[in-house]
């Protein structure tokens, strides 16, 4: 077989991508109008902010662990935004966008310290502190919601125009995860986070700074899901005390469905996002195919199943190629004995 | 993690733990001995809170949840009703609509003998059995809003019949008497959304002049994102799709933006309740015609001074009875303790700047 | 520290007894005295009554969850299993079913899903959290396919009152003397059996566990299972206490149940966790939620102290370990000064 199909078929990243063309052919062939500009940049610009939030908790998880607190970050970012515009309505969008993802940032940073330095699972903390910053969130905002009529029309135009027939937003979206695909694939500090999820201890016996990158993580996660929420205020009608309520389960289940180990130490960032274009896309689909209301949600969970399984039985196949590969090259006695 | 045996420490762990043994069985006889004298307290709080503090009725209104922007509306008209009668106000709620998320409230209000309790039901049956030992207790219980059986009086914005023609007739003026038409609601199990939903499909069964063709009827949560995705599926799925109807607030703002933001914009008709300052920019944009909706503070302010009227013994929940709401003026009480507040709104491009007040 | 002793003999009861729990309790206490000085009527048996109802179906579904989680698995399911459940029920009692049919298969159908869950996490080797919560959105979906919209609250008036009941006088709800009994069994099934005791090498190390004997895939199987019957019958309680079975009972629950689980010291590494622990931490929430209520504090409040509790309670031992370290650190090097 040639080399190149069977590096392809070991790509982490095969199965959801195939799961996700297949999941646009047969829908396209059922109902053409899921390929029309308009259906397509739907689909895009619904994977766009969750996209964006599964590429930084891939970075979490790949590092060996979670942060359940993003749907939390995303609400207080998102608010923010709706208040800064109610506040100052000629404010430049540059400096909401920053003030956003500074936001975030910042609460992440508090789980991340938090993880670092009490060495507790992440788990536990994230659990906590999607609590913690919810009830921010609700004690912030009480019953105030602001609306998308009181935001500036360029800001709201944000998740409306396209650019080559790709929205703005997902453009960025697009420019964030290459950023982060390319910093975790060829910089040192990027890759130890695949050493870190791997086997920690070694990876301090190896004198990487195990606390700054954890800590790195978090931060950039916290910052990815600040600029969510911004993007969240420009392309929906409100935002309020339950804004991102639930989310942080639908990023998980998109970061696993996309081929990322949730033990760490593998997995991409291109995968996670693929994953949640497929798991949007799969809403979509559904309710362009008239699937039944009642069996969507249902059909969903048996799909992030299926994903699962087909993830894990590849991984195994992967593995045992590689043992086999290995002993190979230590034994080469093996190899001339074919030979004869 | 250390696994050193407790021999070493024994002694003082058992000390100490005997003496929380101790505190806690010390406190659990008080809580009982207490709880006998106590026991008194939720059942005729009523009567010794009247008799001590003459006037000064407690009233503690329990919306659907908190943190929404709709039932804060509604909240403030109950507060201006309980601040005019001299009635001590509360509001208590959880932070989601869930069935069970009430009952906690409804229980503490048992507890501390409120006189009123106003409720809109996120549920009709799980609220019950904790309505029921209130007004075994003595307390008056009014729903508004979302109905359950097990209450003196319900508040209803409007006719149930009423807001289901007004949405119809607003549709029809738009786009005619024919076509595929889809409903997005909120929940699967809402009551109210369900009685108005049922109300129009009856008037279409029997109406010669409306011979639409409800193609779907979908669910948007009460969620913003999700009636977006909702409401982008039905435009996918149904290609003649000639209008929406969305009985919800947060599903015709969900809605309206998704279609101002789209190619479907002035080709699908869009009505339904909204509130008038979500929805100016899009009565401005033109992507919506006529919506509906009502001063949800009124709902608040009758409930307030139904509440006082019942608790004072003016009237009994009886069919035709009446009392005074104070500037909303005089209400007779309908069948099956029914009142209706008033008239359905309709707001267009004419009076959409008339109706800013209605905001939290 | 747990109360794992060494294996030389049955230890006593009071050997068992592990620092953490004894100061939950203390905390519990403390909660329980500040409440009633705060406000009149929280000692009383309308208390006990209306807490203790709020605070089952947390409890019971925390038994199995400190199994699951002690073996250093989790199940995000749960919530969806009593939801899947009592649409069951309902759905069955809206076809006039007989009460006693609609509650076995409830129950049954709680016991398949954890099945299910147990069959993909044990056989499969799927890493449970990613497995649970393909599970959480396909019970919960299963749920709205078998109930629909619909809202049953037409269940027979001896099953109600029964659910709903309280013992004589004191307050306390009948079913309490069977949550009692599970939690009775899950104390003598967890610190007192070989059982339970595989489950804490489990959590420690799987392959250890297994080289000592311990039937890895058999264990976690049954653990699920545990995990899926409890559920049904927290479903069943649902529907009955509430008198009304949706396709989103208990929805969202399984973070409550978790964050009481955790709270109550039990590593999410696994291999450490005590029973008692876990039963005095979710009676802490129940009693800190309900005295709030009482008081009429808002729920926001409440949220961000139950957020700021569980992460205080697992970073505070942390922060108090390190500095008796020091403190040993500092003390040794004072006694044998450099010479």
């Amino acid at each position: 077989m040639p080399v190149f199909l069977t590096r392809l078929s070991r790509v982490r990243e095969l199965p959801v991508a195939v799961a996700f063309v297949t999941l646009v052919a047969i829908t396209a062939t059922l109902n053409p109008r899921f390929l029309l500009p308009q259906s397509v940049k739907d689909l895009l610009l619904n994977a766009t902010i969750i996209a964006i939030l599964a590429a930084g908790q891939a970075m979490v998880i790949i590092s060996r662990n979670v942060d359940l607190s993003v749907g939390s970050i995303l609400g207080l970012s998102g608010f923010a935004t709706g208040t800064l515009f109610a506040l100052f309505p000629d404010i430049p969008i540059v400096l909401v966008f920053l003030a956003g993802i500074a936001l975030g940032a910042a609460l992440g940073a508090f789980n991340g310290i938090l993880v670092v330095t009490a060495g507790v699972p992440s788990l536990v903390i994230t659990l906590g502190t999607l609590y913690v910053f919810r009830g921010l969130n609700n004690a912030w905002a009480g019953g105030t919601e602001h609306f998308s009529g009181d935001r500036p029309k360029e800001f709201s135009n944000l998740s409306v125009d396209t650019v080559f027939g790709l929205p703005i937003i997902t453009l960025l979206a697009f420019a964030v995860i290459a950023a982060m695909a390319v910093y975790l694939a060829k910089f040192r500090s990027g890759r130890d986070f695949y050493a870190i999820g791997s086997d920690p201890d070694a990876a301090r016996l190896f004198g990487i700074p195990v606390g700054r990158r954890v800590l790195t993580a978090f931060v950039i996660n916290g910052a990815l899901a600040g600029l969510a929420g911004v993007l969240y205020a420009s392309r929906f009608s409100s935002v309020g005390a339950r804004t991102g309520t639930g989310i942080e389960l639908d990023v998980v289940a998109a970061v696993v469905v996309g081929g990322v180990a949730i033990f760490g130490g593998s997995g991409t960032v291109v995968g996670a996002a693929i994953g949640a274009f497929l798991l949007t896309t799969i809403t979509s689909a559904l309710t362009a195919l008239r699937v039944d209301k009642f069996w969507q949600q249902a059909v969903v969970g048996a799909l992030i199943i299926s994903a699962i399984v087909i993830d894990r039985v590849s991984t195994l196949r992967n593995a045992r190629r590689l043992r086999l590969e290995q002993a190979r090259e230590s034994f080469p006695a093996l190899n001339e004995g074919e030979g004869r | 993690m250390s696994v050193l045996t407790t021999d070493q420490r024994a002694p003082w762990r058992r000390l100490l733990s005997a003496v929380a043994l101790g505190a806690t069985a010390a406190v659990v006889l008080a809580g009982c001995a207490a709880g006998s004298t106590e026991e008194a307290d939720s059942a005729p709080a009523e009567d010794t809170e009247t008799t001590a503090s003459a006037e000064a009725l407690s009233i503690t209104f329990i919306p659907k949840n908190l943190n929404n922007p709709y039932t804060g509306v509604q909240l403030k008209g109950g507060k201006e009703a309980a601040e005019e009668l001299g009635m001590s106000y509360l509001e208590v709620g959880a932070l989601d609509a869930a069935a069970d998320s009430q009952v906690p409230f409804i229980q503490t209000e048992v507890q501390n003998g409120t006189d009123i309790i106003v409720l809109a039901a996120n549920d009709p049956n799980a609220v019950c059995s904790a309505l029921d030992e209130a007004r075994a207790g003595g307390a008056k219980v009014i729903t508004f809003d979302s109905d359950a059986d097990c209450r003196d009086l319900f508040i209803n914005q409007v006719e149930e019949e009423e807001v289901a023609l007004g949405q119809l007739r607003q549709l029809f003026d738009q786009i005619g008497g024919t076509g595929e038409i889809a409903i997005l609601s909120a929940t699967a199990n809402a009551p109210n959304q369900n009685a108005w939903i049922a109300a129009m499909r009856a008037e279409i069964e029997t109406n010669a002049d409306y011979e639409w063709e409800i193609v779907a009827e979908v669910y948007g949560d009460d969620e913003d994102a999700k009636s977006f995705q909702e409401a982008q599926g039905l435009l996918q799925a149904y290609p003649n799709l000639k209008g929406i109807i969305s009985p919800t607030t947060v599903g015709i703002a969900a809605t309206a933006r998704y279609l101002s933001t789209s190619e479907y914009k002035g080709q699908v008709a869009l009505v339904g309740l909204g509130l008038p300052p979500q929805m100016k920019e899009f009565i401005k944009d033109g992507t919506v015609t006529a919506f509906a909706l009502w001063d949800p503070s009124e709902v608040g302010y009758l409930a307030g001074y139904a509440g006082k009227a019942l608790a004072d013994g003016t009237i009994t929940g009886a069919e035709g009875e009446t009392f005074e709401a104070g500037k909303l003026g005089t209400f007779t009480i309908g069948e099956n303790g029914r009142i209706i507040v008033g008239p359905l709104l309709e707001f267009n491009a004419e009076n959409i700047d008339d109706y800013d007040y209605i905001s939290f | 520290m747990t109360g794992v002793t060494s294996e030389i003999g049955a230890s006593k009861i009071w050997q068992r007894i592990n620092v953490r729990d004894v100061a939950m309790l203390g905390v519990l206490v403390i909660v329980i005295v500040i409440n009633s000085f705060a406000r009149e009527n929280f000692a009383s048996t309308t208390t006990v009554g209306y807490l203790l109802l709020d605070a089952i179906p947390i409890m019971m579904l925390a038994l199995p969850m400190t199994f699951i989680i002690i073996s250093a698995e989790i199940d995000l399911s749960v919530a969806s299993i009593v939801g899947i459940s009592a649409a069951t029920i309902g759905a069955l009692v809206l076809r006039e079913e007989n009460m006693v049919v609609a509650a076995l298969s409830g129950v049954g159908v709680g016991v398949l899903a954890g099945a299910f869950n147990g069959f993909l996490v044990a056989y499969l080797g799927l890493p449970s959290l990613a497995a649970t919560i393909g599970t959480l959105a396909l019970y919960r979906g299963l749920a709205l396919v078998i109930i629909g919209d619909a809202s049953v609250g037409s269940f027979p008036e001896t099953w109600t009152s029964f659910v709903q009941g309280k013992l004589g006088g004191t307050g306390v709800p009948t079913v309490t003397i069977a949550v009692l009994l599970f939690i009775g069994l899950a104390i003598i099934v967890l610190h007192y059996s070989p059982f339970g005791r595989g489950l804490f090498a489990l959590g420690h190390s799987q392959d250890a566990a297994r080289f000592v004997g311990v039937k890895v895939e058999h264990a976690k199987f049954w653990l699920f299972v545990a995990s899926g019957l409890v559920a049904g019958l927290v479903g069943l309680y649902w529907a009955l206490r509430y008198g009304s079975a949706r396709s989103d009972s208990a929805a969202g629950l399984e973070l409550t149940v978790i964050a009481a689980v955790l709270l109550g010291g039990v590593s999410i590494f696994g291999g450490r966790g005590s029973i008692p622990g876990v039963v005095i931490a979710v009676l802490l929430v129940a009693t800190i939620t309900y005295g709030f209520r009482l008081q009429r504090i808002s729920d926001v409040v409440l949220v961000m102290i139950t957020g700021g509790l569980l992460i205080a309670s697992v970073t505070a031992p942390n922060y108090y370990q390190r500095i008796r370290e020091r403190w040993r650190l500092i003390s040794r090097a004072k006694a044998s000064p450099a010479d």
